[in-house]
This record gives structure tokens, sequence and C-alpha cells, in this order.
């Protein structure tokens, strides 16, 4: 997993509560057998005009001017304000998977559903709560400031508005050490390495028939 | 210090390290894999540049998107085609064991598990799939696992756990002729509810479970995640050890003698304690049937279907009519009186030579009744296939009016082209009743194998009880 330390980021603002796991990702680009590749069709719903399927060349496809993804000045955007509930619904990584492909790396909302919120963790992004008041604020700013970016920094847990006044946000002190460091789960178990190889040596001993 | 459990022994010799919070790094002896969970795993491990950490330790098969007809021509919907051809790829590129689509030892990856002795008592063993839970009828710790941890066993051998509470299911006595093994599940999760095992891991004990041969016992097993327990186990004795001998991945010689020793170990202690204890009278227990859309919504056969305005709780009455609103069901209608339209045996759940043997003798010498469209036996694997096959079984099914099928997942989730059509009623021996589960609006009655071929000959549900099996 990529490290998470600084980074100034353009901020997209989508106005929304309880955006849901299927939106983020509609059902029928599930069969996938990949879990790169969803960016194209993240929010694909709001994001086209015609309905999305699996296997369509997306660039073809009418895009909705409307939707804020498909503005001008939101082109690159790193970071999403969202408002409350964000990514509820189903367990599935794929929603995780398709912000993270499309080129998120930082998620603001007032509030997140569970299981999603440990998902973002889990392939490399990060969630952050902020109150409505500070929401609020960050989306008027938004529509009043072009190229209005945000700079996050994780180890001293603040973001830096454009005018340099800084907002401390909260983060789970294991959570803030995998990323900083781009431990997944994975990379964090590998670091008992030797216990694991330990482990084996001495169940080789005990019970050689599973070997 | 009292006793432990058997779930306190096998997570002890598993854990590699416990935190102080008590999250514990366990060790994975044994990871079985399948064409849908897996791809994005598989992937996850080539972007980060990682191998399997022991090869030999995983085992594949394809299951769930397979054809049940006509293999030769290959599988016909480019979708699910792809993910078989991607498992067959991501093997061969890793070098872990596969039986293909044309292997014969293709099957359901819980009915291959145990029949190759690739999951032995004391192991430890997931797959991406919740019905993993079948394992632990062999005193194993076996449990589901979502596509994250699939990465994380191939990379690591390990995955990162909290322990679960221990609940002990008692069945004590003996249960009457016709009654199964399957009923007994049915059963247990009618009295404990689908949430009642949240949170723990279920030992079933008692007489009438350990008169249950082994693959009575994976039926049992395999329905713990169905009661909401990630893990269900039995405790090794005799029989346990004998379905083991002999078995291709089983050990053999001074390796065998010594893991039989180690494996008489595990039982709870006398003394152990649980956190939750549930007893269940096996004379009391009847052939059960499914009347709505969740496994705990269950009856015995001889009964109605139970009536929603005789219920207080207004949440669960509620949810009693929108399942009988799905179900096309009155209350109080005699389960005897309800008609069906097709019927599926087969699943994790009741697959195995033993399912198929219960479900023929029913079949033997009769006839599937003029209202059943389909009637459909998928053996579990293509050795279960093999050896119905040997013993004549698949001539009674054919006889008596069933397609005989390859092995796979089939009707039990409708990936392949097995499927209910929007509301037709099935018979059927897997284990979620779930709306849509067998294909859009079709409606499940989940029953064991004898009941479901019983349902077959007479078109409506029948109480087995009544059929004479005398030899004919
Ligand atoms: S038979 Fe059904 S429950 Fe069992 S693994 Fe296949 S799809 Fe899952």
């Amino acid at each position: 997993m990529e490290k998470f330390t600084k980074f100034n980021g353009l901020v997209a603002p989508l106005d929304r509560a309880n955006v849901d796991t299927d939106a983020i990702i509609p059902k029928q680009f599930l069969k996938s057998i990949k879990r790169t590749g969803f960016g194209p069709n993240l929010f694909d719903a709001w994001r086209y005009l015609d309905q999305g399927e699996p296997g369509m060349d997306n660039t073809h496809r009418p895009l909705n001017p409307e939707f804020v993804l498909n503005q001008e000045r939101f082109q690159g955007a790193t970071i999403l304000l969202a408002r409350e509930n964000f990514g509820c619904g189903s367990s599935r990584e794929h929603a995780p998977w398709a912000l993270a492909d499309y080129g998120f790396r930082v998620i603001i909302a007032t509030s997140f559903a569970d299981i999603f919120f440990n998902n973002c963790f889990k392939n490399g992004l990060l969630p952050i709560v902020f109150d409505s008041a500070i929401v609020d604020h960050l989306f008027q700013e938004i529509s009043a400031t072009a190229n209005y970016k945000l700079s996050v920094d994780l180890d001293a847990q603040t973001i830096t508005r454009p005018n340099g006044e800084m907002l401390a946000f909260n983060v789970d002190p294991f959570r803030k050490h995998c990323l900083l460091n781009g431990l997944d789960d994975i990379g964090l178990t590998l670091q008992h390495l030797d216990a694991i190889k330990a482990y084996e040596e001495r169940r080789k001993e005990e019970a050689p028939w599973l070997f | 210090m009292s006793g432990r459990t058997l779930y306190d022994k096998l997570w002890d010799t598993h854990a590699v390290r416990i935190d102080d919070d008590g999250t514990t790094l366990l060790y994975i002896d044994r990871h079985l894999v399948h064409e849908v969970t897996s791809p994005q795993a598989f992937e996850g491990l080539r972007l980060s540049q990682r191998r399997p950490w022991r090869t030999a330790a995983n085992l594949a098969t394809a299951d769930h998107n397979v054809p049940t007809t006509n293999r030769g021509k290959g599988i016909e919907d480019p979708v699910s085609r792809l993910q078989v051809e991607t498992l067959d790829q991501n093997c061969a590129d890793f070098g872990i064991t596969e039986f293909a689509m044309h292997d014969r030892r293709q099957g359901i990856v819980h009915v291959i598990g145990p029949e190759q002795g690739a999951t032995l008592p004391g192991m430890t063993v997931v797959c991406g799939d919740s019905h993993t839970s079948t394992h632990g009828a062999l005193g194993a710790l076996a449990f589901g696992i979502g596509t994250s941890e699939v990465e994380h066993v191939l990379a690591t051998q390990c995955l990162i756990q909290k322990k679960s509470k221990n609940m002990l299911v008692s069945v004590d006595g003996a249960v009457g002729a016709g009654v199964t093994a399957k009923d007994i599940v049915l059963a247990i999760i009618g009295e404990i509810g689908t949430a009642g095992g949240t949170g723990y891991a279920i030992e079933f004990g008692g007489s009438a479970i350990r008169a249950l041969t082994v693959e009575g016992r994976m039926t049992l097993c395999n329905m713990a995640i169905e009661a909401g327990a990630r893990a269900g186990m039995v405790a090794v004795d005799e029989k346990t050890i004998d379905y083991v001998k002999g078995r291709p991945y089983a050990p053999t010689n001074e390796l065998w003698e010594q893991a039989v020793g180690a494996w008489h170990q595990l039982t709870s202690d006398y003394d152990a304690q649980f956190d939750r204890v549930v007893r269940l009278d096996a004379a009391l227990i009847q052939p059960q049937v499914t009347w709505g859309t969740s496994p705990e919504m269950v009856v015995a056969v001889d009964a109605t279907v139970p009536d929603p305005d005789l219920v207080r709780d207004k949440v669960k009455s509620e949810g009693m009519r929108a399942a009988l609103r799905y179900m096309g069901l009155e209350a109080n209608t005699r389960i005897t009186d309800i008609k069906i339209d097709k019927v599926f045996i087969g699943s994790c759940t009741n697959s195995r030579i033993e399912d198929l043997r219960a479900a023929a003798m029913i079949a033997k010498g009769r006839k599937v009744a003029a209202n059943v469209k389909l009637a459909l036996v998928v053996p579990g694997s293509g050795l279960v296939k093999n050896q119905a096959e040997d013993e004549g079984l698949d001539r009674i099914f054919i006889e008596a009016g069933f397609e005989w099928r390859e092995p796979g997942c089939s009707m039990c989730l409708a990936m392949n082209a097995d499927r209910l059509e929007p509301g037709e009623r099935c018979a059927s021996t897997s284990n979620r009743n779930f709306e849509g589960r067998q294909g859009q609006g079709g409606r499940t009655h989940l029953v064991s194998p004898a009941m479901a071929a019983a349902a077959a000959i007479n078109g409506h549900f029948v109480d087995v009880r009544e059929i004479d099996t005398q030899e004919r």
C-alpha cells in the first residue's frame, strides 16, 4: 500500500447525505474479477446519462454535465467532501476500491457507515470526520473559491485551508500508524514474519502431518 | 483453572501472537479457494509483488459457476467463464493445486475438503465462503472470510482475529426414524434463531450428535452460519478418525499414529465453561420444513404454516406477513398441502453419498409427480457422483424421473443456468431460503434429502415417515 503522509489536493464537493455503496459502484460492475478498474464506473448512475454495463467503453458515454465530478474545475480532485452516513449499504470492498481507483485519497464527511469506514483504511483511503458546521463551511468555501485545495498532514492530524487556517482531526492511532507506513493488514502481519516462522518451526515438531 | 472447550484448544494451538486487547494473529493450516471470492485477492497479491506464503496449504476448485450439464461445451455465460478461467490461471501461476472443472475430483469446495482428507481434525480451515463452517464436523476450527482476508491468508498464512464466545448446543436422546442431521440443525435454528449464534463459536454435542455419521455432522456444522455463528464444530471421536483414514491427503504410517494421538485430545474438557448452553431433546425433533424466507422460519412437517395474527411482537408478525406474501402462502395451511414445482437435491449441505442414498431410497421404484417440472440431483463432487453410479443410485433417480447432473453449487444459489423462475416453489436440500436465492422470485423450502425426494414423488410435502421404504 502507498504511504500516506502529507499532501495537497483539489477538493470535489458531493453535496448529498446517505451516499450508499450501490451509488458509489452499481451492482452490475461487481461481477468483475478485478479490484482495480472500477474508477470509470464510480458513481456511474449519476455520472453518465445512459445505463452503464460492464465492458462498455466509458470514454464514449454521454456525461451528465450536472454531476460535480464532470465539471471542469473539479478535474483531478483527490479529496471528496460529503455529508452524513457516507458509504452506507453493503460490506463489499468494491466501494472503496472504486473511490481509490478514481484517484481519491481522502474523504471528508459528517459521518461514515461503519464497515465502509474500516474498508477505507484497508485500501489506503483516509476518511475524516468533521462536525456539520465545519463541513458546511467547507462546502461554502469551495463554491466561492476556484481551485480550492486542502493540505492534509496525517502525522500532525491537521488540514490546512487555503487561507492558512488549520483544522485538527481525529484518527485511530493504529490506523494512522498503518497509513503513515503504507502498511495494509498484510504489511502489518508481515512485521511479525519471524513469529510466524518460529510458530511454523514449532508446529512442524508438534504436528508434522500438517506440513 | 477450569478446563478448556474444544474451541479454546483449537484457538490456543493456532495463536501465533496475542495483543493486549486480545487481537490474535491466528495461523491457518488449510485455505480452500474458489472462483468467486478469490480473483481480487490474487490480483492484490500480484500488485504488491507477493507470493503465497505456503503454496501447499491452498487447495482450489471451481464450483459456483460451473454448468451441471454438457460440460464438454464449456461455460456459456462469458462472465462465469472468465471467473473460472481466472481461477485456473491464478492457480497455474502460483502453483496452487486446483481440481478444475474437468477433473473428476472437482466439486463443491466444502464437499471436496473432507473427501480428500485435505481438511483434518485439529486444523484451522478458512475459505472465502461462509459455509466453511462445514469442516468443523471433523473437530477443526473452520470459518468463512472476505476477499481482503483471502489475500491476507495467501500472503501470510495467518489472519488477524478476535476470539468468539463459547456456545454449546447439546442434543440428547435418540431421534426417531426419518429424522436426519438436516432436521436437527433446522430445529436448532428454529429454537435459537438466525442471530442466536452471533458472536459465538458453537460446539454441537450430546448423544444425538455423537450418534450422527461424520457426513451428518457436516450437514449440521454447515448450517452453523445460518444460526449466526461463524464456526460450528463437533468433538473428535472414533467415527471422525475412521472417516479420515486412508483419504488422499490424510497422514499415513507413523505420522498417522502420531496424528491420531493428538486428535484424541480434541474434545472439550469435562469441566470446560461455556458462555451459553442450549439443550434440545432429540426425541421431540420431527422432520422439518421451512415456510418462510429465513431458515428460522421452520416447522415440523405435520404442522401448519404459522399465523402472524397470533404473534404479539409487531416487528416479528410483520416479518412473517412479508415472508408469507413472498412465499405465496396462507397462514394455517397444512405443510403437507403445499404443492411444489421443482426439487433440488444438492449443495454443500446435502450432496454427499449418504444424502443421495437417503433420497434414492425414497425414489426407488417410484415416479416424480406430474406437477413437478424439474427434479434435480446434483452430487457434491465428481467422486460422490462416481460412487453413486457404482451403487446404481443414478439409475434409480433417472428411472424415477429425476435429472442426474454434474457436480457443483448449481441451484443452491443459481449462479449458473440452474434456477427457479419467478413464483416457482422448490423443495430444496440447500441451506438458504432467502428471497431470490434460487432465482428471482423463486420460493425455497428447506428440507432433508429424503423429504425432498418424497416431495418430488408426491408433488407436495409429505411426512417421510409415512413412506414405506421396505425393499421394493
Ligand atoms: S453449495 Fe451453495 S452454500 Fe454451498 S458453497 Fe455452493 S453456493 Fe455456497
